[in-house]
């Protein structure tokens, strides 16, 4: 197979069609999936986009789920380019939501988007202070990311159980969750303003966070790609020897990066926290860091790639609980095995056919170009 | 009679433009030990890995004991009785000598009877060849020396008839080099065939029968060790190529800006590279370091540069002391004081070659203004500036948002130059500076440092392209072993003189 000359290469096909051919890919596998499960792939198909589409809340659903991926895409493709894997985004989404209901909790008696501004400082705070201990030791000791921040996750999961079952669990009921929020501090969500408008319709968990993840988008684009900081962890994270030559100091750009990362991650907190659930709840981030990790990948770890990617799984969650609802031989798993084909194809085999598909379009456009 | 075990002829490879070989011939006889000498780059390595299958040859033929052969993997040559101890030793540290050498040769899923009979073979190995190895020695617990014995007894095991070593001494200190010279005159005495490549003439002189001298690709003349010397050698070696002419006007010195005192370095692996080095460079001159690769030249220019820590001696930049072996400058710091780096490995320090052309044309200066404000780039003033330095040292194409790996070796070493020679630093260390560069743009970075010069800037410049040093320098030093051996001012020196002490003759 011969080498691509990457320069030739026009940035839609990489960027644009290597992408669709992979998502095509998968689900046609996926098709497989639900065809050999006894049901039709093509009503499922309708069944999801009915689901994420066809009705308000259904959309409303779809664009929660895509506010979570945002965060969690954006926050481990800020640390990728640093060369930095981030696996850690659930632990650190996890100790974010902390943040979010201590400052919450703690400075109610201020108003109310004092709170807010302060929670959402609480979310960085904490997320970032967890994805510090694994890039100190990943800048002094070389301990590897990938494995500190997987058991990071681990612990976090293991010290919020103990917070929520030991310290400060609602004595009042029995599930591991904390007291609510006073009513005042809960995030307007889609309802409230749909009611603004004299629209009633149902409940969904869709609220304002969503802006908030556009604003992060534009953050992560501004600090990548336009400031002195993005520019030395991009030069750390392609070439550590220049970074040293040209006077910058990996050590702390790989600090910075996995700081950035977590507090990113930690905005999922503010979500479900200020947005949904109002109190803490045992395993609230649920998988979106891992998946975070499919959608920064997929969205080629730029902002503008992240929120088609993170609007993409948006769609998957929420239509597939459609399929399942409607669907009996499709159960719940069945469809986190459809989320998996995907993460692979988009994911782990995201090269599988790049050399073919950039070498069919070099070769076209050279004919063009001789013809 | 003597019986030709290897015979190569009409061997040609390229590696892109660069013609690495060059129609060679050679005839290695059966029993000999036979040297290949020439300077960096001369196409030793390039035509040795050839003969070992790890390059294909773009033409040519290759037979040994008569019997043409066709190479595609080092598998063929090890079948075919070659055996290749490389400059950087092919082990896994964290096995056993024992593991190591039937790795790949296991020949039983479960260890087992040939585990045992490797065992005894190896034993009698050691033995006829007085290798001295403990089999069941962790490699990551041997020294350099005992790695390399490994590495020999690793190619014996496999049947080698002809062992190639290549540049063997490089990282041995010189108690461990008279044990290599006694386990290969040993067994050259059983009868193995030992190719040595090196660019140290005193080893030539000392071990082999037959001499075959490489420059610049071509195989320049095979001679009987007996029937040449030492300066022979090297004139051979260094050849006379025509100098590239510059227009350099008489050297108009100012004072002393750039001094280095007692000056020791260690490298990562805590061999000590650069011994007690003394120099002082003037405004307005270019001090050439010359040298063969790998004499410390590289750990001296990281550590002037600031990237490399000092381990003692003292470093002055217009008479302040700007490092020791208790206080450095950091590189930025030391570009704030205006002394600019053009690093040795363009690829591998002087850019970030993934990151769009204008990205490094401010790498190293991207915290100053105008190019960035309160820590955001102001990409507007970035690409105008890069517009004007690439018109004006032409890079092409003059596009700034274009990949700097898209650029052509020449091109990007360009980018660098331009980079460092915009800030009209005080102090210039240069280092390769036309390494795989087309001969264009050889003569256009010539000039540009030769401008450097006039403007009064104090230059060092390192290379281990002779001519380049000569036609380039005011004063010449050269580095051997990690000491400067020799320094001249550049009127009436030879290159037969350089060659000499580089090659650490006199």
């Amino acid at each position: 197979m011969a080498t691509v000359d990457k320069s030739k290469v026009p940035w839609w096909v990489s960027n644009l069609i290597v992408p669709l051919v992979n998502l095509t890919l998968a689900l046609f596998v996926s098709g497989l999936f639900i065809f050999i499960a006894g049901e039709n792939p093509y009503e499922a198909v309708k069944l999801i986009i009915y689901g994420s589409f066809g009705y308000i809340e259904g959309f409303a659903y779809t664009l929660y789920y895509t506010t979570n991926f945002i965060f969690t895409g954006l926050a481990f493709a800020v640390a990728f380019h640093c060369r930095l894997f981030n696996i850690g985004g659930e632990g650190q989404a996890y100790i974010g939501g902390l943040g979010v209901f201590l400052v919450a909790i703690n400075f109610s008696f201020l108003p109310v988007p004092i709170v807010w501004f302060l929670a959402v400082g609480g979310a960085v705070v904490f997320g970032a202070a967890w994805a510090f201990i694994p890039a100190y030791l990943q800048a002094t000791r070389g301990s590897h990311v990938v494995i500190t921040t997987i058991m990071f996750n681990f612990i976090a999961a293991s010290l919020m159980v103990f917070l929520l079952v030991d310290v400060i669990r609602d004595t009042t009921q029995m599930g591991p969750h904390t007291v609510a929020l006073p009513k005042e501090q809960w995030f307007p969500s889609f309802e409230d303003f749909a009611a603004l408008l004299g629209i009633k319709i149902r409940y969904s968990p869709l609220n304002i966070s969503f802006l908030l993840a556009i604003v992060a988008s534009v953050f992560v684009w501004f600090l990548v790609w336009k400031t002195r900081w993005g520019y030395e962890m991009r030069a750390v994270g392609h070439n550590t020897q220049a970074a040293i030559y040209a006077g910058i100091s990996p050590y702390k750009n790989i600090i910075i990066a996995m700081c950035i990362s977590g507090g990113l991650a930690g905005l999922l907190g503010v979500n479900e926290i200020l947005g949904v659930h109002h109190k803490i709840v045992a395993g609230f981030p649920a998988g979106y860091g891992f998946t975070g990790i499919a959608v920064a990948l997929m969205g080629r770890n730029h902002p503008i790639g992240i929120f088609p990617a993170a609007f993409l799984f948006g769609i998957l969650y929420q239509g597939g609980s459609e399929v399942t609802f409607d669907m009996p031989n499709i159960t719940r798993y069945m469809f986190v095995a459809v989320q998996g084909v995907i993460i692979l194809f988009s994911g782990a085999l995201e090269n599988l056919f790049r050399p073919q598909i950039e070498n069919f379009f070099v070769n076209r456009l050279n004919l063009k170009a001789n013809a | 009679m003597v019986s030709p075990i290897l015979e190569l002829k009409n061997i040609n490879k390229s590696f892109g433009h660069v013609h690495a070989n060059k129609n060679i011939n050679l005839t290695i006889n059966k029993g000999t030990i036979h040297g290949i000498i020439g300077e960096n780059g001369a196409g030793k390595s390039t035509l040795m890995s050839i003969v070992f299958g790890l390059y294909k040859a773009n033409s040519g033929t290759i037979k040994v004991n008569g019997k043409e052969i066709n190479l595609r993997s080092p598998k063929d040559s090890i079948v075919n009785g070659i055996g290749m101890v490389h400059q950087h030793f092919m082990l896994v540290e964290n096995f056993t000598v024992l593991e190591n050498i039937i790795l790949g040769f296991e020949g039983e899923l479960v260890f087992g009877k040939n585990f045992v009979k490797a065992k005894k073979d190896l034993k009698n190995l050691c033995d006829t060849y007085k290798l001295n190895i403990d089999l069941n020695s962790i490699i990551s617990d041997l020294s350099v020396g005992f790695r390399q014995r490994v590495e020999i007894l690793k190619s014996l095991y496999r049947g080698a008839e002809i062992l190639i070593l290549d540049e063997p001494t490089g990282v041995l200190t010189p108690q461990e080099v008279d044990e290599l010279f006694k386990i290969l005159r040993s067994l050259n005495e059983e009868g193995k065939t030992i190719v040595l490549i090196t660019h140290k003439l005193i080893e030539i002189m000392d071990l082999t029968s037959q001499v075959s001298v490489m420059r610049q690709g071509e195989m320049v003349g095979h001679i009987k060790t007996k029937d040449t010397n030492k300066e022979q050698l090297a004139e051979m070696m260094v050849g006379r190529s025509v100098l590239l002419r510059l227009d350099k006007s008489e050297v108009k010195t100012g004072d002393v800006v750039f001094k280095v005192e007692d000056l020791t370095v260690k490298d990562d692996l805590d061999v000590t590279r650069v011994k007690n080095v003394n120099l002082e460079i003037c405004a307005g001159e270019i001090l050439g370091l010359a040298g063969v690769t790998g004499n410390g030249q590289t750990e001296l220019l990281e550590a002037l540069s600031g990237i490399r820590k000092v381990e003692s001696g003292e470093i002055y930049l217009d008479g302040k002391k700007i490092s020791d072996s208790q206080n450095f400058l950091n590189p930025r710091e030391l570009k704030e004081k205006g002394l600019a780096h053009v690093p040795e490995d363009r690829q591998r320090m002087g850019l970030v070659t993934d990151f769009k052309a204008y990205e490094n044309l401010i790498f190293g200066y991207h915290d100053q203004q105008p190019f960035s404000k309160s820590s955001i780039l102001n990409n507007k003033d970035i690409i105008s500036h890069s517009k004007t330095i690439m018109e004006e040292y032409d890079v092409r194409p003059q596009s700034p948002n274009l990949i700097t790996s898209n650029f052509s070796g020449g091109n990007q070493q360009k980018i660098i130059l331009s980079r460092e020679l915009n800030e009209k630093p005080k102090v210039l260390l240069v280092g390769q500076p036309t390494r795989g560069v087309d001969i264009g743009a050889i003569e256009f970075i010539h000039q540009r440092l030769i401008d450097m010069r006039d403007r009064g800037a104090a230059i060092l410049l390192v290379s281990v392209e002779l001519d380049e040093v000569l036609s380039l320098s005011d004063r010449i030093a050269v580095m051997f072993d990690g000491k400067i051996v020799g320094e001249k001012e550049n009127k009436n020196v030879t290159d037969r003189e350089l060659g000499l002490l580089m090659a650490g003759v006199v």
